[in-house]
């Protein structure tokens, strides 16, 4: 069977869904991500699903359990891309894609992942008043 | 369902692949049915969800694929049928959430809210069938 591959990109895992998966698939790809992230430490995972021309109760819960997956292993979930026939036809089949993130594609999802990162407090910004000593 | 059918192409089920060639049939079909994007999307969904119940539920089956044509509109047809278990509670089966398995619980009431029409067949011990009609706007 195929496996949807899995790129490192910083910080950060990007997975594009190229094939119309067949269920198992699926279940690869969601065990194989979780073993990904703890590999490599990521912080955010971004799904994108421009390729997908249907997202059914399948393929939408086990995004929902990869997110799920994702945030216990402290890492986030940003599914990207979904076709306006795709979100159109989840409403009505029910669907509520609990838990899960979306952002138009993977360029707004990166800046989403990258705002999140920030330090939160003022402290947590000091040490970008040391002085710059790497540069040549 | 009224009106003239075309000949129905046969897709058998009985693996997770076949799942795949099902959808991938419906949406051959419903494209020569000059069904809307949307719609195409919405049938595609539905037929997937009914064809992972004639597997997983059904223990197997069939997907026959169709065109239809009432005269006014064309549509696509696509009946799913299987020799399983049969559906005891029907009214229960189709309840958003209801699941006896592991899954969502939305299949077979999302298959019929995606559709135009929708109908069940079923005998205890003999098996469901499942007759769903998308048509174009
Ligand atoms: N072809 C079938 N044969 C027997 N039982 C079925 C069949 N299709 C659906 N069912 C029953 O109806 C229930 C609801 O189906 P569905 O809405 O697709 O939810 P799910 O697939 O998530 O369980 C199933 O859990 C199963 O008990
Ligand atoms: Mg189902």
């Amino acid at each position: 069977m195929e496996r949807v591959p899995i790129l490192k990109i910083g910080s950060v895992l990007l997975v594009s869904i190229q094939v119309d998966m067949q269920d198992q698939m699926a279940l690869q790809l969601q065990e194989d991500l979780g073993q990904r992230i703890v590999d490599t430490g990521a912080k955010g995972v971004i799904i994108d699903i421009t390729g997908l021309d249907i997202v059914d109760s399948f393929v939408g819960r086990t995004l929902s359990t990869i997110a799920s997956i994702s945030r216990v292993l402290d890492a986030e979930t940003i599914v990207v891309g979904m076709r306006p026939a795709v979100a159109i036809t989840l409403v009505e089949l029910g669907l509520s894609l609990d838990g899960i993130r979306t952002s138009l594609n993977v360029e707004r999802g990166l800046e989403l992942l990258a705002r999140n990162a920030e330090p939160e407090t003022v402290d947590d910004l000091d040490f970008l008043d040391e002085p710059e000593t790497t540069s040549p | 369902m009224t009106g003239a059918e075309g000949e129905a192409q046969v897709q058998a089920i009985g693996s997770d692949e076949d799942v795949v060639r099902v959808r991938q049939l419906v949406r051959t079909v419903a494209v020569a049915a000059k069904l809307s994007l949307v719609d195409q999307t919405k049938v595609v969904t539905a037929a997937s969800e009914l064809a992972r119940n004639t597997l997983v539920y059904g223990g197997g089956g069939q997907a026959a694929v169709s065109t239809v044509d009432n005269g006014q509109r064309r549509g696509v047809r696509v009946v799913f049928s299987d020799s399983g278990p049969g559906i005891a509670d029907l009214d229960l089966a189709l309840t958003d959430g209801y699941t006896s398995g592991g899954g969502l619980g939305l299949g077979l009431s999302g298959a019929r809210r995606l559709c135009d029409e929708f109908e069940l067949d079923t005998a205890v011990g003999a098996g469901t069938t499942i007759a769903v009609v998308k048509w174009a706007r």
